[in-house]
């Protein structure tokens, strides 16, 4: 028997070590993000890229973003731009990476082998949303400062309720994403979801062409989405335009209803 | 004394039968085989064991815990290799080790794991680098890193070469020697043959024996065939009373009966001076045994 010692002797050190399973997991994790050269970079790279190189080639990007409009005639063209970038840097980790990471670990047993231990196979999909979290924060910083300091993306009018549409934005986009994880039969069926709920999403938040020149209905439709709530309010408050309202509720909405159905519906195997 | 009881398991998905009735007792410190063809139950009812699923009626103890009332001090105390179950791709084999030996309160050393498994040299490697065996290796090595008193060991050599199956065979041995009390779960004869001190044979969803490999070949064995080739002629009905008798167009003799008749027809041939030549015994192995006990 060795060192064997009896479980009912052990049980209080036991939470310990199972307190200390989550940051080790969690450090695990995020060595294992990176080791995915090019998820890391998309996760956390992409955006920053894609407005400073925007900013630098586009003729739009020192341009008032709309004459006509009181408001948007104040902020450049880039900076009107910024907003739909933060709304892409949300849904790359929450609608593809996540959901994919997780559906895939069930697909290899990953879960139901973390089910065999002492530590609930729970705590890697916090270590994995945690580990998302911090790559999506690097992204928006490294966003936000390259922005800001090589291509002029002027600096938010309204910070604490930009800060406000953005923890609503990663709530609805994770709820989302935590549906697929949740549903998804395969980790291909996750990639395969998550993608074309992702392209869909970038659409409808305007990374293609910014929702003020889409249609009525287009908008209309774009503000019920998740992202495309997340991408109006997150627009407003670095514009200064109204209190977004109704944009925030539409994505509270999403997240009550998306984070309970995808608890309920979720398999460990 | 057991550390494993179970009685009267039943579980079923739906309309489908599982397990519909698995009572078993296994013995501290043995290696015990649970044996059947694929789908006759035998994942389902050790997972049950283990307490990954819940049975719908019947009891089970293990070290005296009740699997789900107790799930998470079994967890401690029970390691389980699960059948074609992988890793993160990009995991490697020592941090692996080492991250789930810190979900334990009493971990095993992993460096003196991979030691004994033979992948010293492979500790820095990806898990999607590993091969067949290293991969079995290693799953093995994840369910022993918390010091477990049992190991529930599923499907571990399939899909390995002749080779690795061996090689995963004398790590069993070694984990049993540490006196670590082995649940084997295999659809290779070979396998439990070679590695059990008893088994229990599953066919759908029942238990229909159980016993040591041999005890298992013994109560099978309808008849030994013995095939000889008489050094000179055999007097008509000598052999005849003894067993039943067939002469194939080689000259060779084939003998068939039960009990004694191997030392019966050769005590009859030598009172008349004949020698046997090219004398071979057909025994019966666990194969036959299964055959004959599954399709009964």
């Amino acid at each position: 028997m060795s060192s064997t010692t009896p479980s009912t002797t052990r049980t209080r050190s036991g939470s310990a070590t199972r307190y200390g399973a989550l940051s080790r997991l969690t450090v695990v994790e995020s060595r294992l993000f990176l080791r995915e050269p090019s998820g890391a970079f998309f996760a956390v790279l992409f955006p920053a890229v894609l407005l400073t190189v925007l900013g630098l080639v586009m003729p739009w990007a020192d341009q008032p973003f709309d004459d006509k409009d009181p408001i948007l005639s104040q902020v450049n063209g880039i900076t009107g731009y910024a907003p739909t970038v933060l709304a892409l840097a949300v849904a790359t980790v929450a609608l593809s990476s996540f959901p994919t990471t997780i559906a895939n670990y069930r697909g290899r047993g990953v879960l139901k082998r973390l089910s065999t231990t002492p530590v609930p196979p729970s705590r890697i999909l916090v270590a994995q949303v945690l580990v998302n979290l911090v790559a999506l924060l690097v992204a928006a910083v490294l966003m936000y400062v390259l922005g800001a300091t090589v291509v002029g993306v002027a600096a938010p009018a309204e910070p604490l309720v930009l800060l406000l549409a953005f923890f609503l934005t990663v709530l609805s986009a994770f709820a989302v994403g935590s549906v697929i994880a949740a549903l998804a039969p395969t980790a291909s069926a996750a990639t395969a979801w998550g993608m074309g709920v992702y392209f869909g999403s970038l659409f409808f938040a305007g990374v293609w062409l910014p929702l003020p020149l889409m249609p009525d209905v287009i908008q209309t439709i774009a503000g019920l989405t998740p992202l495309g709530a997340g991408s109006e309010a997150l627009a407003a408050a670095w514009y200064g335009q109204p209190f977004p309202t109704s944009s925030l509720l539409v994505m509270a909405g999403w997240t009550l209803v998306g984070l309970p159905a995808a608890a309920r519906l979720f398999r460990w195997s | 004394m057991s550390v494993i009881q179970v009685e009267h398991l039943h579980k079923r998905y739906g309309s489908k039968v599982a397990v519909d009735d698995i009572s078993l007792e296994v013995h501290r410190g043995e290696i015990f085989g649970v044996l059947g063809r694929n789908g006759a139950g035998k994942t389902t009812a050790v997972e049950i064991i283990g307490g990954l699923r819940e049975a719908d009626s019947g009891t089970v103890r293990v070290l005296g815990l009740d699997p789900v009332r107790d799930r998470s001090r079994l967890r401690e105390v029970v390691g389980l290799q699960l059948q074609e179950s992988q890793l993160q791709p990009k995991l490697g084999v020592r941090e692996a080790l080492d991250l789930y030996a810190s979900f334990y309160p009493d971990p095993a050393d992993p460096a003196q794991l991979l030691e004994e498994l033979g992948l010293t040299d492979r500790a820095d490697a990806r898990f999607e680098q590993l091969s067949g065996g290293q991969k079995q290796r290693l799953s093995v090595a994840l369910a022993l890193v918390g010091n477990p008193q049992v190991a529930i060991l599923d499907e571990l050599t399939t899909g390995l070469d002749p080779h690795a199956r061996r090689d995963t065979w004398d790590v069993v041995e070694r984990i049993r020697d540490r006196g670590v009390t082995i649940v084997l779960v295999t659809h290779l004869m070979e396998e439990a043959e070679r590695l059990c001190d008893r088994i229990a044979l599953i066919d759908a969803g029942r238990v229909v024996a159980t016993g040591t490999p041999g005890e298992l070949v013994a109560r099978a064995t309808v008849e030994q065939v013995l095939r000889f080739r008489p050094s000179a002629p055999v007097p008509v009905g000598l052999l005849e009373q003894l067993a039943s008798i067939t002469h194939a167009d080689d000259g060779t003799v084939v003998a068939r009966g039960r009990d004694n008749v191997v030392q019966d027809v050769l005590v009859a041939l030598a009172q008349h001076g004949i020698r046997p030549e090219n004398l071979r015994l057909e025994q019966s192995s666990l194969e036959d045994a299964f055959v004959a006990l599954t399709t009964a």
